[in-house]
């Protein structure tokens, strides 16, 4: 029982970071239709930029964790300017492949400037564990599960509730009515992936602090994964990329759990298959579909 | 496109009977040099990863030896003559060692080959030397089965002066049982290497025969970042030690995940481990208790080593690692070889080779074996508040 509640513990720890990364995901593809697989190398690149805030230039954790958000949403904004606007009319393949190219050359491209090497981050996080009997939790699983959390509210809120967040969901009912009634689809979309990337940016900073290891590939399956947690719970839907983000943590957690710690990944595209299949949706998907 | 592949193969048919006959022409070249006149140096080969993703190691061992050779030409050479490198950069690619390896014995004439650094690499060169009866001497290619075939059998011109992999885990084992007095291991490896596969076999052999238990056998995959699920599994089998054969870019994530869930117990690895990397990924305090074979360790003060460490300091201006030493080593084999040959002519060198007894490195003294492995010790190294220290040499 103990282990179980441990491994919940891990799990929980695990699904934070493909929430984390998944929240911006279903952002982007909530509002304009894009699966952006150029996120998950946003978010590598934020780490990057929040390893060089840390050693080079001696910056403290939220410094850093801001430097890197601010860095990544003026790349997520010329991303969407010079390779996706082009194409926004275009078929929704022509889409999905400038995503994947523009995803290989981020990889590639960090990969001629920064190495292929592993890099540590240096410690700007003290590591407390806090023991609950045998149980034992580490500080930066609770900072990394408040932080999702609270990410997931604030961009429910903005969308929700602000005057942006209105204009996102008209664009993404229809472009073209919200563009007669004035709203600038440009700018919208624009900002869109400012705060999808700004969000990536800090799931890097995070996930470098907390596995202290970071690598120009590091995008590469989390970014995969991501979106198999974005898919289970609709995707689109705000919640529901949180929700699967943890599910698919603990379901890959406890795979390893029960001793096939070599087949999660395969569990984990197995899920996708079979949500795809059976419940398109997603899980939070079933009402009026309500883009975000 | 099926003309063309005929084409190229009738070209590679061809290329293998010009291989030949330039053999034939070439094996008496040099020791009808000798003959006629003394001053010809001897020409050794170098086929090393100077470039490409494992350049680190072959630039490591050429450091050594252009060191030893240095030394060696300084002191009248061998049999009187001086050595000659000829280096080549196989770019760290398995068809690449095999060309470099044609042409340092078609074109240059060299009596042995030094290299490649990895197993994968001097496998690709095995095939040219062994058609061109040429020896070839790997200081690092830790594979098995580098000097003995899949069959079995020896492949006569290739020898290594490293330890096998399977000599690894058999001397952790020995070290956990006996040394460390435990009776209950758990394994972690990493299923996507051979390597790990083949320390982890080995171990866990050794460990059984000698009445140790292993606990539980976990597998992880190379990349991964998240290893709690695999941990907590290990600790709730409660083993004294873990024995985790990998490379440093995951060892250290794993025993800084395996100290934050409190498995606090020893854990042992091999020179996969030899970065410093590794202590910058799992941080000093989390690798007190990780042991790990090694080739050699700078923190050894017998005299040979601190006498290398200082030649080698002058010249290169650092500290000499593991690489440095094999190559150091491998140079001064050869040259022992070429001397008690009597002669510089491939066939007399490698029946010197195989005769080799006791000889002295500062990686260890070394025999080799019926199987064309050398018989000799392996260093234990303990890391203390990051910091590698030599524990014990332990002799075979």
């Amino acid at each position: 029982m103990e282990q179980v509640l441990q491994q919940l513990i891990n799990g929980i720890s695990l699904g934070s970071i493909y929430a984390l990364i998944a929240l911006g995901y279903t952002m982007v593809y909530g509002i304009i239709n894009l699966i952006n697989f150029a996120h998950g190398d946003i978010y590598m690149i934020g780490a990057y930029i929040g390893f060089a805030c840390t050693t080079f230039l001696g910056m403290s954790f939220i410094p850093a964790l801001i430097v890197s958000m601010i860095s990544t949403a003026v790349l997520g904004v010329i991303v969407e300017k010079v390779a996706y606007k082009p194409i926004r009319k275009s078929t929704r393949i022509a889409a999905l492949i400038t995503a994947i190219s523009v995803s290989l050359f981020l990889e590639y491209g960090m990969m001629y400037f920064v190495k292929p090497e592993t890099r540590t981050f240096p410690e700007v996080l003290s590591s407390k564990n806090i023991t609950l009997g045998n149980l034992i939790v580490n500080n930066k699983d609770i900072y990394i599960v408040i932080i999702t959390v609270v990410m997931m509210l604030v961009l429910q809120y903005v969308i929700h509730k602000t005057k942006i967040g209105m204009a996102m969901r008209a664009t993404s009912m229809d472009s073209e009515a919200a563009q007669l009634m004035g709203i600038s689809v440009d700018n919208t979309i624009s900002t869109t992936f400012a705060i999808g990337s700004c969000l990536a940016g800090a799931a890097g900073v995070l996930v470098g602090v907390y596995y202290n290891s970071i690598d120009p590939l590091m995008g590469m399956m989390p970014g995969i994964k991501a979106f198999i947690a974005a898919v289970i719970g609709g995707i689109g839907i705000i919640p529901g990329a949180m929700f699967g983000g943890y599910l698919l943590g603990i379901t890959e957690t406890m795979v390893s759990a029960y001793g096939y710690s070599l087949y999660k990944d395969a569990v984990a595209f197995a899920i996708l298959i079979f949500m795809l299949l059976i419940k398109p949706k997603g899980l939070f998907g079933k009402n009026v579909r309500e883009k975000v | 496109m099926r003309k063309l592949s005929l084409v190229l193969a009738m070209v590679l048919v061809l290329s293998l009977f010009v291989g030949c006959s330039s053999q034939q022409a070439a094996a008496p070249a040099p020791s009808a040099n000798a003959t006629e006149s003394d001053k010809g140096a001897i020409k050794v080969g170098l086929n090393y990863e100077l470039s490409g993703n494992v350049a680190t190691y072959g630039q490591g061992l050429t450091e050594g030896i252009e060191l030893a050779v240095e030394e060696i030409n300084s002191k009248d050479g061998v049999l009187g003559k001086q050595v000659e490198l000829v280096k080549a950069d196989n770019k760290s690619d398995n068809a690449e060692a095999a060309n470099v390896a044609t042409k340092l014995i078609t074109r240059d004439k060299v009596v042995a080959i030094l290299g490649p650094a990895t197993s994968g690499n001097t496998k690709g060169a095995i095939p040219v030397a062994t058609q061109h009866k040429v020896p070839l001497i790997s200081a690092s290619a830790t594979a098995d089965d580098v000097t003995v075939d899949s069959n079995g059998n020896v492949r006569e011109f290739i020898f290594k002066t490293c330890f096998s992999d399977s000599f690894q885990g058999f001397i952790m084992a020995n070290f956990a049982f006996e040394d460390l007095k435990v009776k209950n291991a758990a394994i972690l490896m990493d299923n996507t290497s051979d390597y790990s596969k083949g320390l982890t076999a080995s171990f866990k052999e050794r460990f059984e025969s000698l009445g140790g238990t292993v606990v539980t056998e976990q597998a992880y995959q190379a990349k991964e970042k998240d290893f709690r699920a695999v941990l907590t599994n290990i600790k709730s089998a409660n083993p004294e030690v873990l024995y985790l054969p990998g490379y440093y870019e995951e060892v250290g994530l794993i025993v800084k995940q395996a100290r934050e869930l409190g498995l606090n117990v020893p854990v042992l690895g091999g020179d996969g481990y030899d970065s410093p990397k590794l202590t910058e990924l799992a941080g000093n305090e989390a690798l007190n208790g990780v042991y790990f074979t090694n080739h050699y360790s700078s923190m050894d003060d017998s005299p040979e080593v601190v006498k290398f460490k200082e030649a080698f300091n002058s010249k290169y201006g650092k500290d000499p690692d593991a690489f440095n030493a094999l190559g150091y080593d491998l140079a001064y084999f050869l040259a022992d070889a070429i001397e008690r040959a009597g002669e510089a002519e491939p066939l007399k060198i490698k029946d010197a080779l195989e005769a080799t007894k006791n000889f002295q490195g500062i990686t260890g003294t070394l025999s080799v074996d019926e199987n064309h492995n050398p018989v000799k010790a392996i260093t234990i190294i303990e890391m203390k508040d990051g910091v590698q220290t030599f524990l014990k040499k332990q002799q075979p």
